[in-house]
């Protein structure tokens, strides 16, 4: 493993990954692995989560392409050096930020979405200029391997490379010096992760999950958002870290909801939902068996049909939880939706707060301040109102968790900062010694005057500054009016 | 029972109560540090030279007035910081809001050191302020007396609900860091770094961690020897060389060692005079224990000058060390004292070499007539921040980050980069509820008709490569100084426009007039303090004076103020373009940008700064 990860920083050392020339080359020999390799991606897909063709299309690879196409594109304008503002002292100076790879990476992929967790973070790593060695999860295994295959194939071998292996290898590549390491999975490795990066002092950004809230509040359309929910729920059979996790509202709007969202599912999977090729299976046994314990003792409304030969579990509801029950109190990761009666927004906000903060939150209201107000008083990784899943997909917002839910984001420009270091950079010239010579000793209080003038040239605008503004204005006006006579 | 534990739990209690959250309660939070170093100036002073025997200059440059300076940023921007920041939308959201929360994370450990104790304490503290987080302060214990005077005077000007001073040595840290905080600021060592790294991961907390590291100095042969030389010892010698940022060792060829070493004596002698003991400029090492570990540095190497201690006073001159191998005490340590050893090397391509070999430190210094030599340092390279030709002058600089990489830290700050660090930035997406039929395109049951619609809102697709209009030219080419140019035209550009406009106006209008002046003069003021020289409004509120005349400035400009427009608004344009190359110290190389931004042609690389794509990488 060591000698792997040396190899790796080799190549690194060379400083052949730095050019935006090789950096745009190998995104674009990506951008062909993607479209090339399109049917194997998604059989993969579909041997390890039964993900149909559009499934896996359109929650994966599509969000990938997306993202490369970004960056392709927006490339060339992130590497340029981003100019600073300067100070008297430093006018005559050039002072710039520089943004540069950090070097090594690590990324540790989830399996719930094993190719786009992967990748995503890939593209911003090699953006920036770094070396990368992924670790895709073991428990996606046909994803994993064809990751390993295809991506030396296409990428620089020696920059890129895939690590494959369960928690013993996993365990041993953290043991290893990283410059950056960004995990996706769940809290509890997560720490692990983070103790292990901080014996090299290595950056993490971490990506966990969490339960994520969804408040329906009265005054919305109650069709438009159980079918938004339905949707975000139940894709990728709830294995998704952002998938509203479970619902807020108030007791009368219960048996409403769990009407329409009964509809919509037959309408959406058909009356034979294990039939449908549009809804996918649990990933492995063991969290087979977890989320079915999580129904026991449980009110159904709808729903609860397991199998375990086929790891199927159906949508299903859940009312009149108690919050102090065991499915209230993890991550669901599965096709099961909990509703817990609130009495109002100020309720479900205080609900809110009181658990960890979670990684998304989901509003659904007409009233465009309630919304305002729930991202007011309450904190997540990120928000959408009146919809789930989509700020996931707008590369222009940071993705990331806060608190319990993670550290750190990704996405488009937010991934290639993460993987880069803003070095500020301030380059003088050696003449101009007089105006250096106040600052040298023996020192006496004229020279610390002058250094107060130069250094605090942010007066406090607003006192002195308002008052000479509009001094200066009146003293330009006079002088005007005088001169047209 | 952790003793800290109810002091954490009641700023918690005071955070989730929403009181840190309003923008007056962060303001007035800043004004009452303000206070508190104007009020307490004299007594920080003493503390510090009781410390350190810091001298009032330097106590008065490197720890107040970069404090206040912070401060009077913080609350100059705080409203700009603070609001939402919009983001650019797919196709599928067009209709929707996308913004960036900025929202504070919760309660806040900042842990300062002992050499810089005010500095390294306060600045991290006003951005937390600013982000609208609760503070718990644990100032050194290293340095007592202004420890005493933090502990004792700092919590009169803050809200006691919100801040808290936490006092004590490293036990009471440890105990501290079993609690769990929202985020942690730290600034010391590489060893305590990873502790408190390994004890944030215990609660996942997110951290900043502002370390050392040796900061080599290469020196070119082709330089002003003694600019160089008083501008490395002044450096190096400033707080007795207790700083993390100072130039730790020196890289040179033996010729230009042999010509820097009398320089280098003569700066010194210059600076402090024949006996540097009697000068009240050259402060002490904080401790005995440090003062100790200094002295045994002294036996590396020969010493070329300097050389003197007193144990009694912690006093240790300004020394200078050459023959110093690599494997030397004084080459595995960072410094952290007066004393400058200076290594041979053939040229840059062995400095640089010698440089990687090391962990990255936290700053990196060139000096050199040469700006390739400077840019060939910078490029191959890596460290947290790189100053040519100067000593640690870009950290005065609030709109660079600061900050190390690997070994030397992780994260930043100052001025805007503090706030971002104190905040989280959540990304929020408000859809309506309305036009569900476009979402049915992606609800089951799939068919596959639906794919290519949805693809095309969704996907970003390539723009057209060639021939591109310079307006949609990328940033670097429109000569972006600082992210907010729009809000800037939006806020300075139509009184700036409005008094060109009143100099080609007909008639007496003088309320007109003055009412234009006294904003457009306002302007250019705002303009000079806050973005040196590089003002250029954009002309459109022109444009709106002379198509709707009376009803946007109730004057009319008449033909030749038509005119004047025109003109003017050709030349501020143009002068837009020019901007970047104003900035840069009017160097007449960056005209170049001209034609790039008409054409794009290919970049003459005439500005060496490194990355600047090239047409076919475009």
């Amino acid at each position: 493993m060591e000698q792997r990860v040396l190899r790796v920083r080799a190549a690194f050392q060379t400083g052949r990954s730095r050019p935006l020339t090789f950096r745009l080359q190998q995104l674009r020999a990506l951008q062909r692995m993607v479209q090339e390799c399109q049917k194997e991606i998604l059989a993969a897909l579909a041997d390890d989560l039964h993900k149909s063709e559009f499934n896996a299309y359109s929650q994966e690879v599509i969000n990938v392409l997306g993202e490369l196409d970004h960056v392709i594109e927006k490339l060339p304008e992130w590497v340029a050096p981003e100019p600073a503002k300067k100070t008297i002292l430093t006018l005559m100076d050039e002072a710039y930020i520089h943004s540069e790879p950090l070097g090594v990476v690590l990324i540790i992929g989830a399996w719930n979405y094993p190719f786009v967790l992967n990748i995503q973070p890939l593209v911003g790593a090699i953006a920036a200029g770094n070396a990368v060695i992924v670790k895709p999860s073991e428990l996606s295994e046909r994803t994993a391997m064809l990751l390993a295959k295809i991506i030396p194939q296409y990428l620089d071998k020696e920059l890129y490379c895939v690590i494959n292996g369960g928690i013993e290898e996993t365990t041993e590549l953290l043991k290893q010096r990283f410059d950056h390491i960004l995990y996706t999975g769940s809290t509890g490795v997560g720490k692990i992760v983070m103790e292990a990066a901080a014996k090299h002092l290595t950056p993490v950004t971490l990506e966990l999950g969490g339960k994520s809230p969804c408040y329906i509040d009265k005054d919305c359309n109650l069709d438009v958002a159980c079918r938004r929910i339905t949707w975000g729920k139940y894709m990728n059979c709830g294995q998704t870290c952002i998938a509203p996790d479970y619902i807020l509202c108030e007791p009368s709007l219960q048996g409403q909801i769990v009407e329409k969202i009964k509809e919509t599912v037959k309408e959406f999977y058909g009356e034979e939902i294990k039939q449908s090729p549009d809804y996918e299976r649990i990933i492995n046994l063991r969290h087979f068996k977890r989320v079915t314990n999580l129904l026991e003792g449980q009110k159904i409304a709808f729903g609860g049909e397991t199998d375990e030969a086929t790891r199927f579990i159906a949508p299903t509801v859940l009312t009149d939880v108690n919050p102090n029950s065991k499915v209230m109190q993890e991550e669901i990761f599965g096709p099961v939706l909990p509703i817990m009666p609130v009495k109002n927004a100020d309720e479900a906000i205080q609900f809110i707060n009181q658990r960890e903060k979670p990684l998304a939150l989901y509003v659904f209201s007409n009233n465009n301040k309630l919304i305002k107000r729930m991202i007011e008083e309450t904190s997540s990784g990120g928000v959408t109102g009146n919809d789930v899943i989509m700020h996931f997909t707008l590369n222009s917002l940071p993705f990331g968790g806060v608190g319990n839910s993670g550290m750190g984001a990704y996405h488009g420009k937010h991934s290639f900062d993460t993987f880069s270091h803003h070095r500020s950079c301030l380059i003088k010239s050696l003449r101009m010694e007089g105006a250096n010579k106040l600052r040298y000793p023996p020192n006496s209080q004229s020279k610390v005057d002058w250094a107060n003038f130069f250094l605090l040239k942010r007066f406090n605008r607003g006192k002195i500054g308002i008052f000479l503004l509009a001094f200066l204005g009146i003293l330009v006006a006079v002088t005007m009016k005088l001169q047209s006579f | 029972m952790n003793p800290f534990a109810d002091t954490v739990q009641s700023l918690r209690e005071a955070f989730h109560s929403g009181k840190t959250r309003p923008a007056e309660f962060r303001a007035a939070q800043l004004e009452g540090l303000n206070r508190f170093l104007k009020e307490n100036r004299d007594s920080l002073l003493a503390a510090l030279a009781q410390d350190l025997r810091k001298p009032p200059f330097e106590s008065e440059i490197s720890e107040i007035s970069i404090c206040q300076s912070e401060i009077n940023l913080a609350l100059n921007s705080l409203h700009s910081w603070m609001k939402d920041e919009h983001v650019s939308k797919n196709l599928a959201t067009q209709l929707d809001s996308a913004f960036i929360r900025k929202e504070p994370y919760g309660v806040v450990l900042i842990i300062a050191p002992w050499n810089y104790p005010l500095n390294l304490m306060l600045v991290p503290l006003v951005g937390a302020i600013a982000a609208g987080n609760c503070v718990v302060l644990k100032p050194s214990e290293m340095s007592s007396s202004v420890e005493k005077v933090i502990g004792e005077v700092l919590p009169r000007y803050l809200d006691k609900n919100c801040f808290a001073v936490v006092l004590g040595g490293p036990q009471e840290t440890s105990a501290l860091l079993e609690n769990r905080f929202d985020y942690i600021f730290f600034t010391g060592n590489t060893t305590v770094g990873r502790i408190v790294m390994a004890a944030a991961s215990q609660h996942l907390t997110p951290i900043t961690l502002e370390l050392g590291g040796k900061n080599p100095c290469y020196v070119d042969d082709n330089c002003d020897l003694q600019n160089v030389a008083n501008r490395v010892a002044w450096f190096r010698f400033f707080n007795a060389g207790q700083t993390c940022v100072a130039p730790d060792y020196v890289l040179c060829s033996p010729e230009m060692r042999e010509k820097l070493l009398p320089a280098l004596q003569h700066a010194v002698t210059q600076f402090y005079g024949k006996d540097p003991q009697s000068s009240p400029d050259l402060a002490r090492i904080i401790s005995p224990k440090h003062f100790l570990r200094v002295r045994g540095l002294l036996g590396s190497g020969r010493v070329a000058f300097g050389g003197q201690s007193d144990e009694q006073e912690r006093y240790i001159a300004p020394t200078v060390l050459v023959d110093v191998k690599e494997t030397d005490p004084v080459m595995q340590e960072e410094i952290f004292g007066p004393i400058l050893p200076i290594l041979t090397v053939s040229g840059v391509e062995e400095a640089i070499a010698f440089i990687r070999k090391r962990e990255k430190p936290l700053a990196l210094y060139a000096f050199s007539n040469d700006s390739k030599v400077v840019h060939q340092m910078l490029d191959q390279t890596s460290s947290g921040g790189f100053c040519g030709n100067d000593g640690f002058m870009h950290l005065t600089l609030t709109t660079l980050p600061f900050g190390g990489v690997g070994n030397s830290g992780m994260g930043t700050y100052h001025g805007k980069f503090s706030f971002d660090t104190f905040s989280h930035q959540r990304g929020c997406l408000l859809r309506s509820a309305g036009l569900e039929k476009f979402n049915s395109l992606r609800y089951p049951p799939y068919a596959q008709r639906n794919l290519g619609l949805l693809l095309s809102l969704v996907e970003v697709g390539r723009k057209s490569q060639c021939a591109r209009p310079f307006w949609m030219a990328p940033r670097w080419v429109r000569f972006e100084t600082t992210p907010s140019w729009e809000a800037f035209d939006l806020a300075s550009g139509s009184p700036g426009a409005g008094l060109l406009c009143s100099f080609g106006l007909p008639g007496n209008r003088f309320l007109a007039r003055g009412f234009f002046c006294l904003f457009g003069t306002a302007s250019f003021v705002f303009a000079f303090l806050d973005r040196a020289f590089c003002f250029v409004p954009l002309p459109w509120p022109l444009l709106l004076a002379f198509c709707f005349p009376g009803r946007f400035f109730l004057v009319f400009p008449g033909l030749w103020g038509f005119w004047f427009l025109a003109a003017s608004c050709v030349f501020l344009t143009g002068l837009r373009f020019f901007d970047r190359a104003l900035l840069s110290g009017f160097r007449l190389g960056r005209l170049a940008f001209v034609p790039l931004a008409l054409g794009r042609l290919p970049s003459p690389g005439f500005c060496g700064l490194p990355g600047r794509p090239a047409k076919k990488d475009l």
